[in-house]
């Protein structure tokens, strides 16, 4: 009857979201009056498998490296592994999903994503998501006996709770249909789904040579950079950058939007940011009715004093 | 090459969200539908690709007969026919069994869907397909290219992206980067008119189980009024995120 947990790395490290994943599995069990057990796919060291404890795993089935897009030979592992448990919870990124989905087929469980609250009841699973691109929190019953979970980056929060963690070994196969060729990695670029604050400028910045602000300010706030729809399709910034409800959305404790409109798509994307700070000459910006704090002025001029006032906090 | 996309009629991105019976239905008097946004790609992306090697591009959606015009669309953007499954949505699996019934009974060397549909974002009918017709599943695709019976596959990851190459036939959650935005085809005079006289099978679903059942809805909770800081106090505005929100 445990909780079991897809647990994610990048780069050997686990992804706070996994964190997140494991707290909140930890407290479902809490509920259920049984235990975590986190499954791994990415060979991590045995100190890193061992902080999944902290967050209240107690046993963590610790897999020979696969590759994360193999989704048919890890979620057969899962399946696998999971015969007692009712419930499995996952992240929300691109990997959880596709290895979540084809979980749920072959193992017939209701399947809910963007969650982003505990189960209101355990027995059938109650749960709210967020849905029509966050501009609703929906309620959602699973009909099945086993229901998957995933759950929203930054709705939970990393919780610590420290358990004793044994780690047992496996060794999985591949699928062979899947050949990978290798990987492309955004240098140095902090992940939008897992920053605490991002720095967003929108076509209000003119052009792509004005950005360096952008990343100035970002870096003296350690926060990631994004862009409105317009500014990726132009090719100013790229793709990856783009958030909304046709790009990436994200919830970032604090958004900063810079001359940004506040269009209705824009906000769709950027909305479960918990506090929201926008800088636009134009007072009429729709972007005012939904932030918490604005500045009316030109964000030549006000960006450089903010970097400033910031590096003398900090 | 026969390609097979998958495409949901969703509620054009201007809409505000209302819900009707006590906040337990999405209310769609008065709203618009479109193809979902990222169907778009996969539909244009199916269409160059028999361009280039030739085959038929088929759409199907699972829906009642008020989303044919949404299927029309894509017939006058340049699919070659459309398949419409006849019933309501429920949830993700039950729309999976539909398109994997069809699947099962016809040959497609390809089937594109987005990555997740832009009204409930589950973003799971895909990969359940995939596993009820055992074939390969990529996920958040943004790059595709095809030589002889081989895909070669980008797969967006959070820090980067994964090249794959599998052998066809295969399944792929679309998005951009399986065409770039400025090469989205939109219908023209003649393909409107072409849509109309193009093949739109209806097709009776096969009774099957609802895992996952909407409850209710509600709004996310509004913010208070945005405070506004004089531009020449920057200052203050560092200061309230410091002591007020305490977000830095
Ligand atoms: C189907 C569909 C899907 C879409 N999806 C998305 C999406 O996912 N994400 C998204 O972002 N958009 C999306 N859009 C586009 C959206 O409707 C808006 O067009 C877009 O968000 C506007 O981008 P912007 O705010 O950067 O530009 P604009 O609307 O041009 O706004 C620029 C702003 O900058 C301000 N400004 C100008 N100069 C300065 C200055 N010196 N200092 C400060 N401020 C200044 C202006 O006052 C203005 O408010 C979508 C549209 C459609 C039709």
């Amino acid at each position: 009857m445990s909780i079991i947990v897809y647990t994610e790395s990048w780069e050997e490290k686990f992804r706070k979201s996994t964190f997140e994943a494991v707290s909140y599995a930890s407290e479902v069990a809490k509920m259920l009056s049984t235990n975590v057990i986190a499954i791994s796919f990415g060979e991590e060291s045995s100190e890193e498998l061992a902080k999944l404890g902290n967050y209240g795993a107690e046993k963590v089935l610790a897999c020979n490296q696969i590759e994360k897009g193999d989704s048919e030979a890890t979620s057969n592992f899962l399946a696998e592994n999971s015969i007692d448990a009712n419930i499995i919870v996952f992240a929300t990124t691109n990997t959880s999903k596709m290895i979540a989905s084809r979980l749920s087929a072959k193992i017939k469980a209701g399947i809910v994503s963007n969650v982003i609250e505990l189960p209101s009841e355990v027995s059938p699973v109650t749960l709210k998501r967020k849905s029509f691109s966050s501009k609703a929190i929906e309620q959602v019953k699973v009909n099945s006996d086993k229901a998957i979970i995933c759950l929203a980056s930054n709705s939970y929060g990393v919780i610590e709770n420290h358990k004793n963690c044994s780690i047992e070994k496996k060794t999985i196969n591949s699928s062979e249909n899947i050949r990978f060729k290798g990987q492309e990695i955004a240098n140095g670029k902090l992940s939008l789904a897992e920053a605490e604050i991002i720095v967003s400028a929108g076509r209000g910045l003119k052009g792509p040579e004005n950005w360096k602000m952008i990343e100035d300010l970002a870096e003296t706030l350690g926060a990631a950079t994004a862009c409105s729809k317009p500014v990726s399709d132009i090719g100013w910034r790229s793709h990856d950058e783009h958030v909304g409800q046709t790009g990436k959305a994200v919830a970032p404790n604090l958004y900063f939007a810079i001359g940004i409109s506040g269009a209705i798509q824009h906000l769709a994307g950027v909305n479960s940011s918990k506090v929201m700070v926008v800088i636009n000459t134009d007072p009429e910006a729709p972007f005012f009715k939904s932030a918490d704090y604005g500045i009316v002025g030109d964000a030549f001029e006000i960006v450089p004093k903010l970097i400033e006032e910031i590096k003398k906090i900090r | 090459m026969n390609i097979l996309v998958c495409i949901s009629s969703v509620p054009d991105t201007t809409t505000k969200i209302n819900f009707s019976d006590n906040g337990s239905k999405f209310d769609s008097s008065g709203v618009q539908f479109v193809i979902n946004p990222y169907d778009e790609f996969g539909l244009t992306k199916a269409i160059m690709l028999k361009e280039k090697h030739g085959g038929k591009v088929t759409t199907i959606t699972v829906g009642e007969l008020n989303i044919e015009p949404v299927i029309r669309k894509a017939l006058a953007i340049g699919a070659d026919e459309a398949v419409r499954v006849n019933m309501s949505p429920k949830d993700s699996y039950s729309t999976a069994v539909e398109i994997s019934n069809y699947i099962s009974e016809n040959t497609f060397d390809l089937i594109i869907c987005g990555k997740e549909s832009s009204d409930y974002n589950g973003g799971v009918v895909g990969g359940i397909i995939a596993e009820l017709t055992n074939r390969p599943f990529v996920n958040a695709c943004n790059g595709l290219s095809i030589t002889q019976n081989t895909a070669n596959l980008y797969r967006e990851i959070d820090g980067g992206k994964e090249n794959l190459e599998i052998d066809l036939p295969i399944i792929i959650g679309g998005q951009k980067g399986l065409v770039e935005e400025s090469e989205l085809r939109i219908p023209n005079m003649r393909g409107i008119m072409q849509a109309r006289t193009k093949p739109l099978l209806v097709i009776e679903p096969k009774m099957n189980d609802i895992l996952t059942e909407s409850i209710s809805f509600e709004k996310p909770s509004e913010r208070g009024d945005c405070k506004i800081i004089s531009n020449e106090n920057v200052s203050e505005l560092v200061s309230l995120l410091q002591n007020e929100a305490k977000v830095i």
